[in-house]
């Protein structure tokens, strides 16, 4: 370790990008001072556009220091989409690098690593983690019929945690740089040695916090399902999302760990002149990879369970149907989860161990294969004698299942140590993680938000603009990641900045085109957003059940009170809310009123990730005593919280009985409608059991 | 080879990647496994078609049905489709979903089992005498191939003798790397202070791409090199020509061949009229370098930057 000891660390005005483009203007460092430059107009116009309209104290109040589980729900989604736009623009920015060849393209070898790197450290940790746990932020203690998280603190810390980490990433354009040892970032290559410089420091660090967080959310989620479940909501009741939520969370707490401790020894190695991956001294960075997709692993499953789960409930209402083969779905989802730590050794078969180990961790990756195959053929006997509409999350699960199959033939494919010793480390793996993250998660979670979101905000998405997103990336998807299987059995390379081959030109001409495509799907999404807005007067659904759904989280108003159920419902039934429609029963009207004690706003959360923000900085530019200073900030912070003592403010029985009566009333003088008229101004949320009698 | 069933499926997939058979032979000389030049690859490419095709059994119903379904029982007035909101189960159905899911992998398991064994890169399936050893380094950023028997070495060009084993002994002066030449034989990782294996047969005289997988800076996309594979007699005359024109891998060169460069810059270096355009040519001084640069790694000694190649220190005799 070099002694950089000034006041600033090793901090100076080389580390901007601008500095680059002064000493030598060429198309590199353009694209670098460009990303560099949204990032600084993009922080500008919200500080600008919030103190305009005076939002910073509602911001403040309502949101920042709020332990509800909804808002925080609502942030880490809005946390997610910001980084989800990062991470296409990068794509985008690859795939283009990659269709000026034959030859070197626009980008240097390094800034192009730096976007691999960044783009899949975001898309796996600062959209898919935030996102998927947005989503079970605000649907999981709706769905269980409780008020809200177990650690509802926790929980802020767990966000701002996330946030803060993410945010360095973002501050890694403006100044230094981020790593180039891609988002697995192995040693040696990411050691001192190789790398001294921040990048691979920011990585660590951002990694590690967000970890944190992310561990902290599975402890919460996985103790809010053991312990809040509403009376009579037996396991064998739990909506199959929670189902997936927990088997998630099981997983979190589990892989998490190696993953902090994987990046903590690299720190070590780093920062404190250890050995545990050098090339020298006895490290060994075989440990590395073993620890790192001992968490990795699990980490895509942790990822695609919950979307399973949202498909499930998405299968169920729009096929007008129970949900077929419940426990075969709860026992494969349990499968899935227990076989996905048996299997991590498949992320190299090709670092030389014998052939006994390759094909016994070959078969145990295969065996997932059949619990995923029975999800698959379980949701087409949901559709199967439903009465399907072809709304927008359907449309996407829909998409799902032609396509995700299509990601688990490449998967079993891979899972042959034969075949994968010829297309390891090419882009046929890109085309394969690519086919089930986006068919898998992402379109899960686009399929979610669609279809909780007139829950969380009172009035629906358009359907319109849902449809043609819907379609743009199905397309783009298709078009982007396809060819990428062709070029990877033709045998190039993943992260290649350049290549010669001219057979591989068309297939990357066409991955172009596609990453435009998205790009339009994503710009589409954001217009959805805003039409929906604006329209929102004619789609409101204050009853809170425009879909005609099963679940408990449509029994109650959307948006929904603070404290969600004004009276703790008492279930009978797996899908409560249906058979509560069926029966005539439900809104029921109870008898009395209790005080409900929610949860009191606090601000250790934004705290501790303005102060985990700076510490982190501190550490990667080896700032010793800001880092110093801010490891007290927070330890302090955190003392002094605990002596807070008045946590809860109690919501009395009154309000409370006003409220919901007021909505029982308006549920009383609403019309209920049919399904055809789901996407009409008439839809105000109460729905009508659909069409004539059973056949 | 398997089922009549399978081979059907296996035409199916066959055609389906026609295009892109065709495709790979427009490159002129192979780089793929799809256009096999050596009996591992050859299994390797018959064992994805096989794979592809039986897991298309499970694949292929659900690419027809969803959309039949989803068709079938589309929500609309006066349809006669039947309507079922409260089936959610069918033992015999329950039965078929795990059954064949199952079955499949069974079989699957079994070939799994029997190519990996079969094509496990440290044994050595055509003969326990291989014909030619070669000892590959792996640099920032090109590869060096060391002959110990024929006290050769060279860059940039790999020449073996087609139709007879080579026995490869890997390792890396640098970052971790992996070492493919698609066409004969799948990757392997080379790691510093540590040695991994690999065995291939190339089957008729081609020349075949061979590349670095395992991102490692600048020069990466350039540490490819061509594998020359020739008869017996060329590949004598091969050697003979790399023994007059190369000049000798002493310390000296060495350093200058480990320096952070790419193929270009370090022919430009170390090239001479003797020696092709894009390949380095040595005659060895040390006969047992591999092991010297294995060794690099093991003597309990921390190294400095400027001994360990790979990074921007090394050979620029810097102290730390």
């Amino acid at each position: 370790m070099t002694s950089e000891s000034g006041f600033f660390g090793r901090l100076s005005w080389d580390a901007l990008p601008i500095t680059g483009l002064i000493q030598d203007p060429n198309a590199n460092e353009i694209v670098a001072n460009a990303a560099a430059g949204i990032v600084i107009v993009g922080a500008l116009a919200v500080v600008g556009l919030l103190t305009w309209f005076r939002l910073w104290g509602p911001l403040w109040r309502d949101w920042l220091t709020s332990a509800d589980h909804k808002k925080i729900g609502i942030m880490y989604i809005v946390f997610a989409i910001v980084m989800l736009a990062r991470g296409v623009l990068e794509g985008v920015v690859m795939r283009a690098q990659q269709a000026a060849g034959p030859g070197d393209g626009f980008l240097e070898a390094e800034h192009f690593a730096e976007l691999f790197s960044t783009h899949g450290t975001i898309m796996i940790f600062f959209v898919a983690v935030p996102f998927v746990f947005g989503v079970a932020n605000y649907v999981i203690p709706l769905m269980i019929g409780a008020r809200d998280v177990a650690f509802p603190v926790m929980n802020q810390i767990s966000l701002g945690l996330t946030v803060s980490s993410g945010m360095m990433l973002m501050v890694s354009l403006v100044v230094g740089e981020f790593s180039t040892g891609g988002w697995t970032a192995y040693p040696p290559y990411t050691g001192a040695a190789f790398n001294p410089g921040v990048g691979p420091d920011y990585w660590i660090w951002a990694i590690v916090v967000s970890g944190i967080g992310t561990t902290l959310t599975g402890i919460n989620f996985a103790v809010t399902i053991y312990k809040l479940r509403a009376p009579g909501m037996t396991f064998m009741r739990l909506p199959m999302y929670c189902w997936t939520i927990i088997c998630s969370s099981i997983l979190i707490v589990f892989a998490m760990p190696p993953l902090g401790v994987a990046a903590l020894l690299l720190a070590a190695d780093r920062y404190l002149d250890f050995h545990f991956f050098t090339n020298d001294l006895g490290g060994n960075m075989m440990n590395y990879a073993n620890l790192f997709w001992l968490f990795g692993h699990p980490e895509v499953y942790l990822l695609v369970l919950p979307a399973y789960g949202i498909y499930s409930e998405i299968f169920a209402t729009f096929s007008a149907k129970r949900l077929y083969g419940y426990t075969s779905l709860v026992i494969a989802t349990m499968s899935i989860a227990v076989l996905s730590f048996t299997v991590w050794l498949h992320h190299f078969f090709t670092m030389g161990q014998s052939a006994l180990i390759n094909a016994v961790f070959g078969i145990a990756t295969m065996l997932i294969a059949i619990p995923t195959g029975v999800k698959v053929y379980d949701w087409m006997a949901t559709l199967w004698r439903g009465r399907i509409r072809f709304s927008v999350p359907m449309l996407y699960g829909l998409a799902f299942l032609m396509l995700f199959v299509i990601g688990g033939l490449s998967g079993v494919i891979l899972a042959n140590p034969t075949i994968d010793y010829q297309v390891h480390n090419t882009l046929f793996l890109v085309a394969h993680f690519h086919n089930v993250l986006l068919p898998g998660v992402l379109f899960g979670l686009l399929a979610a938000y669609n279809y909780w979101f007139p829950k969380a905000f009172g009035f629906r998405l358009h359907e319109g603009w849902g449809r043609v997103t819907v379609a743009l990336w199905t397309v783009g998807f298709m078009l982007t990641f396809m060819p990428l299987y062709f070029v990877g059995l033709m045998g190039m390379p993943r992260r290649s900045f350049s290549w010669e081959d001219p057979s591989f030109h068309p297939y990357m001409i066409v991955a172009v085109i596609g990453a435009l495509v998205i790009t339009a799907a994503l710009f589409s999404v954001l217009v959805q957003l805003w039409v929906s807005i604006r329209n929102r007067d004619k789609t409101r659904v204050p009853v809170g059940d425009p879909w005609d759904a099963r679940t408990l989280e449509w029994s109650i108003p959307a948006p929904p009170p603070p404290y969600n159920f004004a009276i703790i419902p008492q279930v009978t039934d797996r899908d409560n809310f249906a058979a509560a429609k069926e029966r005539g029963a439900a809104y029921p009207a109870p008898d009395a009123y209790e005080d409900i004690e929610m949860p009191r706003n606090t601000g250790i959360g934004i705290i501790l990730c303005v102060a985990s923000g700076i510490w982190m900085f501190a550490l990667v530019w080896w700032i010793w005593w800001l880092a110093a200073l801010m490891t007290v900030v927070m330890i302090l912070a955190f003392i002094l919280w605990t002596f807070d003592t008045s946590t809860e403010i109690t919501i009395p029985a009154e309000e409370v009985q006003r409220e919901h009566e007021a909505w029982l009333a308006l549920v009383r003088s609403e019309s209920a409608v049919d399904r055809d008229h789901e996407t009409a101004p008439k839809n105000r949320g109460l729905a009508r059991p659909d069409m004539e009698a059973v056949t | 080879m398997t089922t009549n069933r399978t081979s059907l499926a296996t035409n199916v997939v066959l055609a389906a990647l026609g295009i892109l058979v065709a495709s790979t032979h427009m490159a002129g000389a192979s780089d793929s496994f799809m256009d096999p030049q050596g009996p591992i690859a050859a299994v390797q490419k018959t064992h994805l078609l096989r794979a592809t095709a039986l897991i298309l059994i499970a694949v292929v119903p659900v690419l027809v049905l969803v959309p039949l379904i989803a068709l079938r029982y589309r929500r609309r007035k006066g349809g006669n489709a039947a309507y079922r909101p409260d089936w959610d189960f069918s033992a015999r159905l329950e039965m078929l979903m795990w059954g064949v899911p199952v079955a499949i992998v069974a079989i699957l398991s079994f070939y799994l089992w029997k190519t990996t064994y079969r094509l496990d890169p440290y044994s050595a399936p055509f003969g326990d005498e291989p014909a030619v050893q070669v000892q590959v380094v792996g640099l920032d950023w090109k590869w060096l191939f060391i002959y110990p028997d024929l006290g050769i070495a060279t860059v940039g060009e790999l020449g073996i003798p087609t139709k007879q084993q080579i026995a490869m002994t890997l390792t890396t002066d640098t970052v971790m790397q992996s070492f493919m030449i698609p066409a004969l034989v799948g990757q392997i990782y080379a790691m510093p202070g540590m040695t991994t294996k690999l065995h291939l047969v190339a089957d008729q005289p081609e020349v075949m791409q061979g590349e670095n997988t395992q991102y490692n800076g600048r020069g990466f996309t350039k540490q490819k090199f061509e594998t020359l594979a020739m008869s017996p007699d060329d590949f004598e005359t091969w050697v003979n020509k790399v023994r007059q024109g190369g000049i000798v891998l002493d310390a000296e060169t060495y350093k200058t061949l480990a320096m952070r460069t790419d193929r270009d810059e370090v022919q430009a270096a170390l090239g001479t009229p003797e020696m092709p355009d894009r390949a380095l040519y040595f005659k060895l001084d040390d006969g047992d370098l591999f092991h010297t640069i294995l060794h690099r790694y093991h003597g309990g000694k921390a190294l400095t930057l400027d001994q360990q190649p790979g990074t921007v220190a090394y050979g620029q005799e810097v102290d730390q």
